[in-house]
C-alpha cells in the first residue's frame, strides 16, 4: 500500500522540478510529513522550525513576489495555528499560498486528542477565495497539487499520514470542483471525501449485496462545492449519507446539508465525529469507537431510507 | 526607497509593509504626494468604495500587500526579500513596525527567520513612542531592553531620534551598507509631535479632532 510519506515527497520534487517558483515551508516537520524531500532544491526549501504563524507570513510575503511556496505541516497546527495569517494576509489578498496539511482527522491516531484535528474543514472553508480539497488517495492528490500550483489563489488539501489504499488511476479524470460519480443508484446517496472514501465504497458493495442501489458520490472539493451534482443526486435518491473524519459540525456534511436544504431537501445523515475530540489508539479501533467505518455507513444508509419513506 | 510611482509593478522596487497597519492615513498622504494617486482621493479614507480603506490593502495604489493585523508584517517582509534573493534581485524591503506590536510573538518568530536565513536586504523600524492603545507600553508588557533584545536575536540595531530626518536618512545608509545581517531602526518619538496639544499626550492614540482642532493643529505645523 503507498506511503503518503514517500509519495508525497514524490509529487512535490516533480513539481519542484517542473516549476521553478515553487518553494516549500515546513515547520520542522519536513521528515515526517515527506516534504523534506524537496531539499533536492536547498535553495527553495525552507525549514522556518516550530512557527506556523511565521512560516504562513513568510509564505504571503513570498507569493506577494511571484513565488508559490507550499506551506506543509500537521493539520491541526497549520489550520489552527495559522488561522488568522491564512484569514487576514492569505485570504485577504488571494494570495497563491498552497497549504498541503497532513495528518489530519484521526490518522494520528496514538499521537492523540493534540493531534487528531476535526475542525480544519469547518474554520478553512468560510474564507472567501479559498479552494479546499480532500483527495482519496494518492492519485487524487497528485491532481489536486498540480491543480493547486497551476491555479490562483489560495488552496487547503487535507491529507491523511499513513498508507492509504490506491482507489483511482492517474487517468481517471479528476476536476477540481467536479465531484465524482463512483456508483449509480436510485434508492440512497452518500457522498463522502478523503480519508473515509475506502469505508464508502466498501459501504456500497454491502448495500448492494442487500439489494440496496446506492450513488456513491466522491466530493473530493468541499469548497468549491460541486452545487449542480450534489443536488441532482438529492433529486435522484431522495436520502443522502454523508462520511467524513471530521467533526459533524461544519465539514463536507454540514456544506451537503446547506445546498440541498434550499433546492432539494432531502434528509442527510451524518457519519463523522460527533463535536467531541479524539484520543490515543489504535486506527481500526478508533473508527469503529468514534462511528467512522463501513458499517457505520451502512446504517446510517438505512434510517436514511426509512426517514425517506417517511416523509 | 527606489520606487516609481507610475510604475507601481516595477520589479526592482523597494518593498514597503506597513505592519503597523493602522497607520494607514500617513501612509495614504505619503503615497498621494509621491504621485501614486490625486491627492484629492485623501478626504475619501475610510468612506464606503473608498480605494483608501481603514487599514492598507492592495487596492490603493503603491500598496504591495493588505495589512491591519497586528504582528504578522515582519514574516511577510521577509518573504518578499527572499522571493527577491531567489530571484536575483536587488530591492530592499522595510518593515514599519509599531512598539506595542512588539508584543506579539511572531514578530520574534520573524525576527529569528531574517537572522537565521541572514536577511541583510530588510530595514525594520520601530515607531518607538512608548504608547499602546489602552497604556504606556512599560505598564502592558515591558518592552525593555528593546535594543538588547533585537541585537540578541542577531539583528544590528541603530537608535535614532525619530523626528530627526538626517538621522533617519542616515540609518537607511547604515541598514543598507550592512550585508551580513537585517538591521533594525528604533526611532524614538513622540505621539503627537509638533501639536502642542496633543504631544505626549497618551490620550491623543485614539483621539479625534473637532474643527477647531483642525485649525489650530495646521497653524502650529505650518510655522514649525
Amino acid at each position: 500500500m503507498p506511503s503518503l510519506r514517500e509519495e508525497l515527497g514524490k509529487v512535490l520534487a516533480e513539481l519542484g522540478r517542473e516549476y521553478k517558483d515553487v518553494t516549500v515551508i515546513t515547520g520542522d516537520l519536513g521528515k515526517s510529513t515527506g516534504a523534506s524531500a524537496f531539499e533536492a532544491f536547498p535553495e527553495r526549501y525552507f525549514n522556518l522550525g516550530i512557527s506556523e504563524q511565521d512560516m504562513m507570513g513568510t509564505a504571503a510575503g513570498l507569493a506577494s513576489a511571484g513565488k508559490i511556496p507550499i506551506v506543509n505541516t500537521y493539520a491541526v497546527f497549520l489550520s489552527g495555528r495559522a488561522w488568522e495569517q491564512i484569514r487576514n494576509t492569505v485570504g485577504r489578498d488571494r494570495l497563491n499560498v498552497k497549504m498541503v496539511a497532513t495528518h489530519a482527522g484521526i490518522s494520528p491516531c496514538a499521537d492523540g486528542s493534540s493531534h487528531q484535528c476535526f475542525e480544519d474543514i469547518a474554520i478553512m472553508r468560510c474564507i472567501p477565495g479559498l479552494t479546499l480539497v480532500l483527495p482519496a488517495d494518492v492519485s487524487e492528490m497528485k491532481h489536486a497539487m498540480r491543480a493547486a500550483v497551476e491555479t490562483a489563489g489560495p488552496f487547503y488539501i487535507r491529507l491523511p499520514r499513513g498508507e492509504i489504499p490506491r482507489i483511482f488511476h492517474d487517468e481517471d479524470g479528476f476536476q477540481i470542483g467536479r465531484a465524482r460519480r463512483m456508483s449509480d443508484g436510485g434508492d440512497v446517496a452518500i457522498v463522502a471525501a478523503g480519508f473515509l472514501i475506502p469505508e464508502a465504497v466498501k459501504a456500497e458493495a454491502l448495500l448492494r449485496k442487500d439489494g440496496i442501489r446506492a450513488t456513491l458520490l466522491d466530493m473530493h472539493t468541499i469548497k468549491p462545492a460541486d452545487t449542480q451534482t450534489i443536488v441532482e443526486v438529492a433529486r435522484q435518491t431522495g436520502g443522502i449519507v454523508t462520511a467524513e473524519d471530521h467533526n459533524i459540525l461544519g465539514g463536507l456534511g454540514s456544506t451537503v446539508a446547506e445546498i440541498v436544504c434550499r433546492d432539494s431537501p432531502v434528509p442527510v445523515e451524518m457519519i463523522g465525529i460527533r463535536d467531541r475530540f479524539g484520543e490515543s489508539g489504535e486506527l481500526r479501533e478508533l473508527m469503529e469507537i468514534y462511528g467512522l467505518t463501513a458499517r457505520h455507513i451502512y446504517n446510517a444508509a438505512e434510517r436514511v431510507m426509512k426517514l425517506k419513506e417517511r416523509s | 526607497m527606489k520606487h516609481r510611482p507610475q510604475d507601481p509593478a516595477w520589479g526592482e522596487r523597494d518593498r514597503l509593509v506597513l505592519c503597523k497597519g493602522h497607520a494607514a492615513p500617513a501612509l495614504y498622504a505619503t503615497l498621494a504626494h509621491a504621485g501614486y494617486f490625486d491627492c484629492e482621493a485623501l478626504v475619501s479614507l475610510r468612506k464606503t468604495g473608498s480605494m483608501l480603506q481603514g487599514h492598507p490593502t492592495r487596492q490603493t495604489p503603491g500598496v504591495d500587500i493588505s495589512t491591519g493585523s497586528l504582528g504578522q508584517g515582519l514574516s511577510i517582509a521577509n518573504g518578499m526579500a527572499l522571493a527577491g534573493r531567489l530571484d536575483g534581485k536587488t530591492y530592499r524591503v522595510y518593515a514599519l513596525m509599531g512598539d506595542g506590536e512588539c508584543d506579539e510573538g511572531q514578530v520574534w518568530e520573524a525576527a529569528m527567520t531574517a537572522n537565521h536565513l541572514g536577511l541583510s536586504n530588510i530595514t525594520a523600524i520601530i515607531d518607538r513612542n512608548g504608547v499602546q492603545s489602552d497604556d504606556a507600553t512599560e505598564n502592558v508588557k515591558k518592552k525593555e531592553p528593546l535594543d538588547r533584545k533585537w541585537h540578541s536575536f542577531g539583528w544590528q540595531v541603530l537608535e535614532i531620534d525619530g523626528h530627526n530626518f538626517m538621522q533617519i536618512h542616515h540609518s537607511f545608509d547604515v541598514a543598507e551598507w550592512t550585508t551580513d545581517r537585517p538591521t533594525i531602526i528604533i526611532a524614538r518619538t513622540v505621539k503627537g509631535k509638533g501639536l502642542s496639544f496633543l504631544e505626549g499626550d497618551a490620550n491623543s492614540h485614539n483621539a479625534t479632532f473637532s474643527e477647531e482642532d483642525l485649525e489650530w493643529a495646521m497653524e502650529e505645523l505650518r510655522y514649525s
